[in-house]
């Protein structure tokens, strides 16, 4: 079956959309990118990381990366973290650190 | 023509056969008065193995119109009934079904909203539901139920069309009262009404598709509220194709408006539901007195027959509409609303009274009904000013 393209939704008219809003293809919440919600991102400290992966158990957007039953050097999937810190809250190393994502902000006092 | 057989039998009875003629997949019900004989019936009809239907029992109209939705949605033809509060209760589901564009058929037995209670007949309850995007039929007798009732599944299931649709019958008038009606045999229902073929339904397993999905955030709600204005404007030719299929089968004549005496009236009464009955009983008297009276009843209220209406009224003196709601703080009642505004584009103004009548059962006496004609008769002639809104017969 071919992957619904819904890259042109934006000029699609009325008629385009299918009958009751349904989304007819499986598997297209990975294209949809949420991460842009996020307020912080999640950095992991590699050396203190032991790889118990329980980042990736907790994770509620499956924004965790394994590979080979390890975490993958490119641990998170920033397409789709909203940043909600259960993973850095979660480890039980505190390997993982949230920080401001997307501007220099003012330190607060 | 189908093979019929008449019997005596009430409304709701005859909701609970053409149910069981059009046999529905699921049927999700909560009993309210006057609609409770329906789903006693219809729950009879399916102990007996009459109906392959499965029967819903929930615990409030919330949850029966959740359950016909998510019954719908996986591709089930669905029915159900309720009336009043019930109706009420449904109503955030109401505008689901309609969205989600799911040809659900539910009776309506028209009864008063509380407070204070009350168990009679009004039309309160579904003129709240008319904006909600479902179609809406409106029956006089037990008769026109039936019909209402069989021509709704091909109407709503048209692939053009995919909405729910509302039947309304009068509580206890024609609910309760024992009226004379045709039933056709169950082949020719069957053959009629045809097989439902649900589209991007939830149990198509081969082509999976998610339903509920969110359209906000600069999405396309606005382009989906399009499409289902589109469906219901479509819906009116349908409803007519399918009641001139049905006239042809049944032998009985169906229009989105039925006129009576309109071709030499000069002043005109509109109603909707069992009031019709005494409507054209009185027109009858007031001719045989000399005042030229005629009737439209409106069968078909979403969507509003604009130009039938338009047609049908253009050329009289005087027209009064009974209202068998109110809509509080607006100049007049639904029905007179939607009727002077189809007048409004004609060259030539016709003066247009409204009367709201019968609220919470209140009895629609015939001298009531002559006291419109008359007034209706005094405007024509001049002799009478129009005046605001009534409460035909209220203390």
């Amino acid at each position: 079956m071919s992957k619904w393209d819904i890259s042109k939704m934006n000029a699609w008219k009325a008629e385009q959309f299918p009958l009751r809003g349904v989304i007819p293809d499986a598997g297209n919440s990975r294209d949809y990118v949420t991460g842009g919600w996020r307020s912080e991102r999640p950095v992991r400290d590699v050396e203190t990381c032991t790889d118990c992966l329980l980042c990736w158990v907790f994770c509620p957007d499956t924004a965790v990366r394994v590979e080979n039953e390890k975490l993958a050097d490119d641990t998170f999937d920033l397409d789709h973290c909203k940043g909600c810190g259960v993973c850095a809250n979660e480890c039980p190393v505190e390997a993982i650190t949230m920080v401001p994502e997307g501007c220099e902000l003012p330190e607060v006092k | 023509m189908a093979e019929q057989k008449t019997v005596a039998t009430t409304g709701n009875s005859v909701v609970a056969e053409a149910f069981r003629q059009c046999a529905p997949d699921v049927v999700a019900a909560y009993p309210i008065t006057p609609q409770t004989t329906i789903v006693e019936e219809f729950a009879k009809i399916v102990a007996q193995g009459r109906v392959h239907t499965e029967y819903v029992t929930v615990e409030s109209e919330h949850s029966a119109m959740s359950a016909c939705i998510g019954a719908a949605a996986a591709g089930a033809r669905v029915m159900t009934a309720t009336a009043s509060q019930g109706l009420a209760l449904m109503w955030e589901e109401l505008y689901i079904a309609s969205g989600m564009r799911l040809p659900i058929i539910m009776a309506n037995t028209n009864r008063a909203l509380s407070a204070p209670i009350n168990i009679h007949c009004d039309h309160s309850d579904v003129m709240g539901a008319r904006d909600s995007g479902w179609i809406i039929l409106f029956a006089e007798t037990a008769q026109e139920v039936y019909d209402n009732t069989i021509m709704a599944v091909p109407i709503g299931e048209d692939p053009e069309v995919l909405l729910p649709v509302m039947t309304c019958l009068d509580g206890f008038i024609t609910t309760h009262s024992i009226d004379r009606v045709q039933l056709m045999d169950d082949d020719s229902v069957t053959a009629f009404v045809g097989d439902y073929e649900p589209q991007n339904a939830l149990l198509d397993t081969d082509n999976p598709v998610s339903h509920g999905n969110f359209a906000g955030l600069g999405g396309p709600y606005f382009e989906f509220k399009k499409t289902q204005r589109l469906a219901i404007d479509c819906s009116k030719g349908v409803i007519e194709r399918v009641g001139e299929a049905f006239s042809k089968l049944s032998g009985r004549p169906f229009g989105l408006i039925e006129t009576d005496m309109m071709d030499d009236a000069e002043v005109a009464i509109v109603v909707l539901g069992s009031t019709a009955g005494n409507v054209r009983y009185v027109a009858k008297q007031m001719r045989a007195e000399g005042v030229k009276a005629g009737l439209v009843k409106i069968r078909c209220f979403r969507p509003f027959p604009v130009e039938e209406m338009v047609s049908a009224l253009s050329d009289m003196k005087a027209v009064g509409v009974l209202d068998r709601a109110d809509s509080f703080g607006a100049e007049g009642g639904p029905v007179f609303l939607e009727t002077r505004s189809a007048l409004y584009d004609l060259e030539s103004r016709v003066p247009v009274v409204n009367y709201i009548y019968g609220l919470g059962g209140s009895d629609v006496r015939l001298d009531l009904i002559r006291t419109v004609y008359t007034d209706l008769s005094d405007i024509a002639a001049g002799s009478a000013s129009l005046h605001g809104m009534q409460y035909l017969g209220a203390r």
